[in-house]
């Protein structure tokens, strides 16, 4: 991506439009092409080996069919060689009746009896057998025992191989031991030859067009090839479409969060679709991203907040030195300026450091001791602490508390006291009343700081934890910056416990914090 | 020229009102919502300064009540520099902002501003006769040398500049040139007449007897 990013040549960088589209992707390092190839090799494959297959089981039965057409051929030309004269009607009548002979013709060990043919006479029932002059019908000829021709058919082609005929000499005459041999039939030219040698010496050659078996063949193989090729344009058409539905909801999620790390926290993926496993991740994306504008716009609100709160003691800095050095003064007003700064810069300083405490917690980083402590007697401290606060305000502090211990920051959690009790005294009326209670409950020490002040309205109530919220706008009430109830969550979240607050306007604000006790 | 300032924060609203005083405005101060609301509607002031963050009454519910008697003009303090509070300070019938922290400075060029514009005077500078009235730099020059006058003599001139034309009655002199804890029932008025008299010629403030007094 770096390499496309256009800069001008001053160096400004141009605002580069967010790439909404998917990025894209190698062919090679594409999961959908990937996925193409590999289920297209082996639709491939699998057609290839059916095809194969069923063409081979046609070509072989049509070749079959055309060898026994041979055969059949072949045996009334064998017998007729042998008995030119019919001496035995009822051979005749099994020949052609009957079904044909298996294996070599019936000659009989006396086959070689006969006296070598020096003619050879087709006979008639054969003649229909055997073309006259068309191409496609079957021809033969036949050889003497010397290897001379003894007859052929009119129609054999006249550009029949030598090698065939030679072949047929390939006999030499008399092998009588032999059994009658046949050679394999094969296939040249669009003909299919088959030589039988006789023991006797003569060899007989039948030949036949098999133009139309090969056309035959032609045609299946095609209509194969035709449909396996649809039926593969289908599996890729398919699997395109399905494989691209699959994975859309991936593209989405990247042009998602290709939106989002440019900065834009509110996009979410649509999850409409994505009802398989991708929905899932789609919807824990989008909770994650939820999460992440949430703490975002927490953080953005807390800087600008933070930034807020210091705006105002700079401001009273600045205007105070201002009107100062804009004339000759007096000792006692300078030093009223002085002492103005001074209080501008110690409210600074004590933003500062609750911001970097609560940071400190934030991060994890805040080392809490692990002690175990007399809890009562730490509250029992502070409220003796906010005794002259109470006073100076008209109000009383009552304290009910159960001795008990628990594990912990003492420090820590008498600050937390200390706030809780401070506020409860600072929002309470003219003899109004603070009750703080400590009661251990299911192994829980419960403390409970209620005060008798106006309440908080219930608008405002699920947000006195928030960082700098304040309900009553104040910000010189105490002089904290609402940040004291945010450090006291972190406080006894960090010691594993929780705060709550439950107000009625009116009567008056209960807080309830719960820590482990210890058993 | 009397101004209202409301603001929480005790040391900058000290400052602010040292300062204001200093440049010869009279001025009054409210720390909260209520007691601001309460005086800028029962006191002419020239302008108010006003705060956003307040206890009780916020800056917005003042302005907007305020809207429905007064047009003074209002000069918000805000701490929130994002366009959509200047947009609303603005919207609710604020005359100007200044974003804090500012510079005094600041505040005195944009309070003369909305001043100068609430009177529909354009320019800086008034003349009135062989008189000049020099707003900006709070200077009066009669045939073209500057006067010596004190703060209230030069507030005196610039409010009867401001309204040239007009009878201004005593009560508002005495509203106008002092805060609420200067006694009005003296005649200190009567002197600073008299003395701007001296300086920019007699016939400069003219008495109407039984109505107050005017520049023509």
């Amino acid at each position: 991506m770096n390499d496309e990013s256009p800069m001008t040549n001053s160096g400004d960088k141009v605002p580069q439009p967010v790439r909404h589209s998917s990025f894209a992707i190698a062919p090679t390092k594409s999961i959908k092409w990937r996925l193409q190839l590999w289920y297209g090799l082996i639709l491939v494959a699998v057609l290839a080996g059916f095809g194969v297959t069923a063409y081979q089981l046609e070509s072989s039965r049509v070749f079959r069919r055309v060898d026994d057409e041979l055969h059949r051929r072949v045996d009334i030309l064998v017998r007729a060689l042998h008995m030119p004269r019919p001496r035995h009607p009822n051979f005749g009548q099994r020949d052609f009746d009957g079904p044909p002979p298996e294996g070599p013709p019936d000659d009989g060990p006396g086959g070689q009896d006969f006296p070598p043919p020096q003619r050879f006479n087709l006979p008639p029932e054969a003649a229909g057998l055997f073309g006259t002059n068309s191409a496609n019908s079957f021809y033969f000829i036949v050889n003497g025992r010397d290897g001379k021709e003894l007859a052929r058919s009119d129609n054999v082609p006249g550009n029949l191989r030598a090698g065939v005929t030679n072949l047929m000499r390939a006999n030499p005459g008399g092998a009588r031991e032999d059994a009658m041999r046949q050679l394999r039939p094969w296939t040249a030219d669009g003909f299919r030859y088959f030589i039988q040698y006789l023991p006797s010496g003569e060899s007989v050659l039948i030949g036949g067009s098999i133009a139309p078996e090969l056309h035959e063949l032609e045609v299946s193989a095609l209509t194969m090839g035709g449909i396996g090729g649809v039926i593969l344009l289908f599996g890729l058409a398919g699997g395109w479409w399905f494989v691209g539905r699959a994975l859309r909801p991936i593209s989405e999620i990247s042009s998602t969060a290709a939106k989002i790390s440019a900065g834009d926290l509110s996009q979410r993926i649509n999850t409409a679709e994505a009802e398989s496993e991708l929905g899932q991740l789609a919807a824990v994306l989008n909770s994650t991203f939820a999460r992440l504008e949430t703490a975002f716009a927490q953080q953005k609100q807390f800087a600008s907040d933070a930034a807020h709160e210091l705006r105002t003691p700079v401001t009273v800095i600045l205007t105070q030195t201002q009107l100062a050095l804009g004339r000759e003064r007096d000792a006692a007003s300078y030093k009223q300026t002085v002492e103005a700064c001074q209080r501008a810069a110690q409210r600074m300083r004590k933003l500062i450091e609750s911001l970097l405490e609560l940071a400190r917690y934030d991060a994890g980083q805040e080392v809490l001791k692990r002690q175990e402590f007399e809890f009562s007697k730490i509250i029992a401290d502070c409220a003796e602490m906010v005794q002259p606060l109470g006073v100076e305000r008209g109000v009383e502090i009552l304290t009910e508390l159960e001795p008990l211990k628990i594990t912990g920051d003492c420090e820590r959690l008498a600050q937390v006291v200390t706030n809780l009790l401070t506020n409860a005294i600072q929002y309470n009326h003219a003899d109004g009343q603070v009750l703080v209670k400590l009661a251990r409950q299911d192994g829980l020490a419960i403390m409970e700081i209620s005060d008798t002040g106006n309440g908080i309205a219930p608008e405002d109530l699920p947000r006195v934890f928030e960082r700098f919220y304040r309900a009553d706008k104040s910000r010189t009430g105490g002089g904290n910056a609402g940040l004291g109830l945010a450090i006291c969550k972190a406080i006894v979240e960090a010691h594993g416990g929780t705060i709550e607050v439950s107000s009625t306007t009116k009567v008056g604000t209960k807080f309830v914090v719960r820590l482990p006790a210890v058993v | 020229m009397r101004i209202l300032i409301v603001e929480d924060e005790p040391d900058l609203l000290a400052s602010l009102a040292q300062a204001l005083r200093e440049e010869g405005y009279a001025v009054d101060t409210a720390d909260n919502g209520d007691d601001g609301l309460f005086n800028a509607e029962g006191t002419d002031y020239d302008a108010i300064v006003l705060d956003v963050m307040l206890p009780g009454m916020d800056g917005w519910e003042i302005l907007k009540r305020l809207r429905k008697t007064k047009k003074t003009p209002v000069l918000m303090l805000t701490a929130r520099d994002q366009t959509r509070d200047r947009v609303k300070g603005l919207d609710t019938g604020a005359d100007d902002y200044v974003v804090k922290p500012f510079d005094l400075e600041e505040v005195f060029a944009r309070l003369r501003a909305i001043i100068r514009r609430s009177t529909n005077k354009t320019t800086n500078v008034i003349e009135i006769g062989e008189v000049k009235v020099d707003t900006t730099a709070r200077h009066v020059f009669f045939k073209d040398k500057p006067v010596e006058l004190t703060a209230r003599e030069y507030s005196l001139v610039e409010f009867l500049a401001l309204h040239r034309g007009e009878v201004v009655t005593r009560t508002q002199l005495y509203e106008h040139l002092f805060d609420e804890n200067e006694s009005s029932l003296s005649n200190l008025l009567d002197v600073h007449v008299s003395n701007v008299r001296k300086k920019l010629g007699a016939e400069f403030i003219i008495t109407r007897r039984g109505h107050g007094y005017c520049i023509e």
